[in-house]
Order: structure tokens, then C-alpha cells, then sequence
């Protein structure tokens, strides 16, 4: 009998184009994306080296980080971010890659549009100049962000050379509670395993609550698998993945579709197949959370306090939580319902898809948004914004309050206009709360769309689990 | 890529874990095209305040970094490993450092050296005293020594070690298994669900 395998070696495994003796293998890459921001550098190098872009058809490019988010976006006021959208588009028609501009009907966060194009399919090897790529897992593809001159050697060879990481296997078990979301899940088990929890390794997440998510569940939990430091994260595709994939754009068609079928479902982990590490949650375990410092581990339940700095184990952790609540303007025991905000960001690659915006809008159909909230949804890419507008989603968001925006990163990077001011203090759906990442000075909470959108009414965070829904009909 | 091989040099204490890429090189400085230019904008935010540790006279200059654990987490931004070799930096110190961050400062000439713990805060208690602490790092002989006695051995992955002492370029390694490549590409392209397109 063969040796049973985990899906993560079954992937790498296929994916081995050679492996050098005393060197790390050559790993084939079958998708690259590309943005404005990581990018420029790396054309640049293929152009000083006469070397052209290896396989075109295995490209896609899109702007995303830089991107107004206002109407006029087209003219965009910022001379530098102008230059570098400008790069990328040079860059593209002179290597023949194609670019989802940002007057394309598929333009979007370049994670959002993978899988929306169809072009992110399981089994396959995903890299991208960007550490969320492993959003991609989620179709039970290996993906993960390189660095420029990585994406300089793909761009070059299609491959990259790669250690083998380690496998974990993170399986959740039982049935999430009400109010519980895949984002819940995710800063739950980051939470429990810290920002340096899975670093070395590619995380497998499984078990009963992973395998009723929904395909923008599972890209929420995957998208943050860097977050706990994870080379990747994957989960096993199943009749889920396939009814999102079926008859989009690159999806295989015809007999292709149905013999893809057969080989994507000889990608699970078999039975017996040993993990480096494993651990089990129980889903009933887990709550609404919120963050509360500058690093997304940082993290307490809903119903829970500021946390003590003295806790920390090291004199560096303990500086570090001190510096987080100093920066944070936060107290050791302060309620988590207590603290009020100023802004509330929904969008980013993490939780702007259609199923994040549909959760919020439930919340706030028939309220208002609390009036010293200033709060915005940033679609995560076009066709999330005209499904959202075609169910009617953002006109409850305006007559709540919410601006209603065009696609981007926005406010979840703030390398666009989309920033908090010094002070600020956000609830965000996004992924990172690091120092000055929304802003220099700004104050970030994550959370979930839904906890997001309540703390947007109240002003301050609350509990989704004793919401009142006014209007729950209204949305599909 | 210039190589590393012995560094002798002052050494900056930056005890905090978790010091993610967002504070090594700020968002608002990723807009450029180029690849130099960023050395001056490191640790932007944290540089306005006087008391940040490379802001003292006693740590002007240095060229090896003592820094928490999980050190360059967070965002895939080359830009950081970019600013930390420009601003001078050729070597880290730390518990531990991010896979991505990793492998970005391999590619730029910067050493990182995985020490435990308890070494750490030794090297961190002589270099606070912000006197000229100065430690010299021999990749050659994979050690670490001060002016004081103390020699250190530390493990470094082989290849990477190979690539950082002779400098050497990736894409040029890579492309000499170009016949390997041709064959799996004309066996790989032949399932489709591996295209990126339809």
C-alpha cells in the first residue's frame, strides 16, 4: 500500500521540477499575480538582464494597493502612486501580461480576483508579491507572498526555490455558535498559537466547522494563516469549491471540467497521513473576539478586558504589550464593550467579499450609524460591488451612514487617501492592527463584518450575539 | 548581491518582539520604482521620537541589529530588507524572524543569525550600555565573538550560507536546470487543471 500523504505534499510533490543535491528544490509556479506595488523593481531587473516574462499565460496583474477609492479615481492626485500604477502599466504591455486595470469591470484586490476570474483552482502553486496570497488555500491550492526579487525569479522562470515547510494540521470541530464567523475562527487560533505560532510550517485547516464554511468563509481563514506566520494555509476542496468554480471565466469547461473534478478530489490528505503538528479546537470554544493591541495576537473575546502587560513572559514581550497599550491609549481592565471608536472600515482581502458585505448590511438595515462614527465599505473588487448594488446591499449601507466606495486595499494598508487621522481609533474587518498601519498614529480593532457594522451603530464595540435585528428579511 | 563574510561592528539593542515590516519601512514609502532610496526612511515613525535607539550617539553607525523574537513579521514587503541594508544594516540578531522577511534579506546580503534566548539577553545587557558594545560575525566560521572573550557558534541553512559568501544571484542558479524546466513544463501544461486558464 502507498504511504498516505498529506494534501500539502501531494501538492508540493507534483509541483517539484527538480531538486538540486545540497540546495533547496525548484518548486513550479502555475499562477503568478501581480500588483503595482511589489512589482516595479522586479520588471525592472528582468529588463536590466534582457530576460522576458518565461510564461505570460501563467500571469495576471491588477491595481489594487494604491487605488483611490473615490468616483474620480481615474486622475489620480497622488504624483508617485500615479507613477507607479503608470509602471505597472508599461510594464505590462511591454511583457505581454495581462492587466485588470482599474477601469476593468474585473478590477480588484488582486486576492479577491484570483478566485472570481476562476484562475485560483485546487492543486495548484500561487505566489504573489503579497503575504495575504495565502488566501488562495482556501481552494486547496498552495500559495503564499514572496518578495520582489522572488517575484523578479518567477516572472524570469516560473519557479522558485523553496524548502520544504513543515505541515500542521488545525482542525476546527462542532458547530459555530451563533455569531461566530470564519474571522472569529481565525483570531481565535491565532489567539491560541501566537503571531510566530505556524512559522515554518503550511497550515492544513480541517474539521467539521472548516468544511461548512462557505468558499469566502475558508478564504477569511486562509488569508490570515500569515498572520499566526504561516508559510501557507490550504483546505481541502470540496463540492463547495466546485459549485464556486464551475463556469467561471478560466474554469475549465466541458469534459476539461469534469476530468479537473476527478484529479482535484485525489487532492484531499489521506487517511493516515501524519502532520508535523496538530491541534483541535472545539468550534463552541470560540466567540466574537476583538483585538486589542498592535499585533493581530493581540486578541480577547468580546465580553473580555484589556489584558495586563505584566503577563508577558520576556522583558521583549513585555515591552511589547506595554508599547501596544501605550500606543492602543488603552487601560489593563478596561471592558472591550467600553472602548469607543471614531471609524469603521469594512473591505480588505480578509472580509469584503459578498457574503462579508451581506452579514454587515443584516446589521445595520434600519439603523443609523452612531454620529461621531465615520464609517466606509470598500467592495473588494467590482463584480462584489455590482453584486452587492444588484441585491440592493448598498443602499442600506447609505441610508445607514456608510459611504459606499469603489474597489481597493483602501484603508486596510492606507496606501491610498483611505486613512485614519493621528488618534483615530477603527473597527476594522481588515487583517493587520500593526503601529501606524491604517495611519500613522491610527488605532485599529479587528474584528468581523458584523461586529464591525455594530460597533459602527453604537460607536463603541459590542456584542454581536445579542443584536437585534431590525429589517433581517430584507437581505437575502 | 554583495556577499557577507566577517562583519565587525557596534551593535543596536532594539528589544521588542514582533517588530512586523510595516514599522521597518512605513506604507507611505512603498510608492516608489526604484529599489535604493529607502535606507533613510527605516523605522520612520518610531526615528521621530529622540529616544529611539538608533537616534543615540552611541549606536550611530552600527551595522548588526539585536532584536525579540518573530522579528520582520507581517507584510511581504521587500522594501524592508531594502531599507535595512541601505540605512547599513548587514546583520540580525534574534530568536526567531519571519519566513517571508527571511528570505527577502538572504536575498540582499543581510545575515540573519538565530540565536537562543538566554545569548540573546546577554549580548542585550552589554549592548545597552550603549558604550560601543561591538561584536564580530564570521559566516566563514560561524561565530560570533567580542573583544571580551566570548565566541558564540550559530547554524546557518547551507545553501543560504553559500549564496550570502559568494554573493550569488538566484535567477542565474535556477535557469542552469533550464533542461529540467522544458521537460516538466511539456508534461505539466498537459493537465489542464493546472492552467491558469481555461
Amino acid at each position: 500500500m502507498k504511504q498516505p500523504k498529506t494534501m500539502f505534499a501531494k501538492v508540493w510533490e507534483q509541483h517539484l521540477v527538480v531538486e538540486p543535491a545540497g540546495e533547496p528544490a525548484i518548486l513550479y509556479v502555475d499562477l503568478h499575480l501581480v500588483h503595482e506595488v511589489t512589482s516595479p523593481q522586479a520588471f525592472e531587473g528582468l529588463r536590466l538582464a534582457g530576460r522576458p516574462v518565461h510564461r505570460t499565460d501563467r500571469t495576471l496583474a491588477t491595481v489594487d494597493h494604491n487605488v483611490p477609492t473615490d468616483r474620480e479615481r481615474v486622475h489620480i492626485k497622488d504624483p508617485i502612486a500615479a507613477a507607479q500604477i503608470e509602471a505597472l502599466r508599461r510594464n505590462c504591455a511591454e511583457f505581454g501580461v495581462e492587466l485588470f486595470d482599474v477601469n476593468s469591470a474585473e478590477q480588484g484586490i488582486v486576492h479577491m480576483i484570483g478566485p472570481e476570474l476562476g484562475a485560483t483552482k485546487p492543486g495548484m502553486t500561487i505566489v504573489c508579491g503579497d503575504s495575504h496570497t495565502s488566501t488562495h488555500g482556501a481552494f486547496g491550492a498552495l500559495a503564499f507572498g514572496i518578495g520582489t526579487s522572488e517575484v523578479e525569479h518567477v516572472l524570469a522562470t516560473q519557479t522558485l526555490p523553496q524548502g520544504r515547510p513543515k505541515t500542521f494540521r488545525i482542525a476546527v470541530e462542532g458547530e459555530l455558535p451563533h455569531g461566530v464567523t470564519a474571522k472569529d475562527i481565525v483570531l481565535g487560533i491565532i489567539g491560541r498559537i501566537g503571531t510566530d505560532g505556524a512559522t515554518g510550517y503550511a497550515v492544513e485547516y480541517a474539521g467539521s466547522a472548516i468544511r461548512a464554511l462557505s468558499m469566502e468563509g475558508r478564504m477569511t481563514v486562509c488569508n490570515m494563516s500569515i498572520e499566526a506566520g504561516a508559510r501557507a494555509g490550504m483546505i481541502a476542496p470540496d463540492e463547495t469549491t466546485f459549485a464556486y468554480l464551475e463556469g467561471r471565466r478560466f474554469a475549465p469547461k466541458g469534459p476539461a471540467w469534469e476530468e479537473a473534478k476527478a484529479a482535484w478530489r485525489k487532492l484531499p490528505t489521506d487517511e493516515g497521513a501524519r502532520f508535523d503538528r496538530e491541534l483541535v479546537i472545539a468550534a463552541h470554544e470560540l466567540e466574537p473576539y476583538v483585538t486589542w493591541g498592535t499585533s493581530p495576537g493581540m486578541v480577547v473575546a468580546i465580553t473580555d478586558v484589556v489584558p495586563d502587560p505584566a503577563l508577558g513572559a520576556t522583558e521583549a514581550d513585555r515591552n511589547g504589550l506595554a508599547r501596544a497599550l501605550a500606543y492602543m491609549d488603552l487601560r489593563p481592565g478596561t471592558p472591550i464593550e467600553e472602548i469607543a471608536i471614531d471609524r469603521v472600515f469594512l473591505g480588505s482581502c480578509t472580509n469584503a467579499r459578498i457574503e462579508d458585505l451581506r452579514a454587515a448590511a443584516k446589521v445595520v438595515a434600519g439603523y443609523r450609524v452612531h454620529p461621531r462614527v465615520r464609517a466606509m465599505v470598500v467592495p473588494g473588487s467590482q463584480q462584489v460591488k455590482l453584486q452587492a448594488e444588484r441585491e440592493g446591499l448598498d443602499l442600506l449601507f447609505k441610508e445607514a451612514g456608510f459611504d459606499w466606495r469603489e474597489p481597493g486595499c483602501s484603508m486596510c494598508l492606507g496606501m491610498n487617501p483611505d486613512i485614519l487621522a493621528p488618534g483615530e481609533r477603527c473597527a476594522s474587518t481588515s487583517n493587520r492592527n500593526f503601529e501606524g498601519r491604517q495611519g500613522q498614529g491610527g488605532r485599529t480593532h479587528l474584528v468581523s463584518p458584523a461586529m464591525a457594522a455594530a460597533a459602527a451603530v453604537m460607536g463603541r464595540f459590542t456584542d454581536i450575539r445579542t443584536w437585534v435585528y431590525k429589517q433581517a428579511e430584507v437581505v437575502a | 548581491m554583495q556577499p557577507f563574510t566577517t562583519l565587525t561592528s557596534t551593535v543596536a539593542p532594539l528589544e521588542l518582539s514582533n517588530v512586523d515590516t510595516d514599522q521597518i519601512i512605513p506604507k507611505q514609502f512603498l510608492k516608489r520604482i526604484e529599489r535604493t532610496g529607502y535606507g533613510e526612511f527605516l523605522f520612520f515613525d518610531w526615528r521621530q521620537r529622540p529616544d529611539f535607539v538608533l537616534n543615540r550617539p552611541g549606536y550611530r553607525g552600527a551595522q548588526i541589529l539585536l532584536a525579540g523574537r518573530n522579528f520582520g513579521c507581517g507584510s511581504s514587503r521587500e522594501h524592508a530588507a531594502w531599507a535595512l541594508e541601505q540605512y547599513g544594516f548587514r546583520c540580525v540578531l534574534a530568536p526567531s524572524f519571519a519566513d517571508i522577511f527571511h528570505s527577502n534579506a538572504g536575498k540582499n546580503g543581510i545575515l540573519l543569525v538565530t540565536l537562543p534566548e538566554e545569548q540573546l539577553e546577554r549580548l542585550l545587557l552589554q549592548a545597552k550600555a550603549g558604550d560601543g558594545y561591538a561584536l564580530t560575525v564570521s559566516l566563514e566560521e560561524n561565530t560570533i565573538t567580542d573583544a571580551f572573550g566570548l565566541e558564540l557558534r550559530f547554524e546557518t541553512d547551507p545553501f543560504r550560507r553559500e549564496c550570502l559568501l559568494g554573493g550569488l544571484d538566484d535567477i542565474g542558479l535556477t535557469l542552469r536546470h533550464g533542461d529540467a524546466l522544458t521537460a516538466y513544463e511539456q508534461r505539466h501544461d498537459a493537465d489542464a487543471w493546472m492552467r491558469a486558464r481555461a
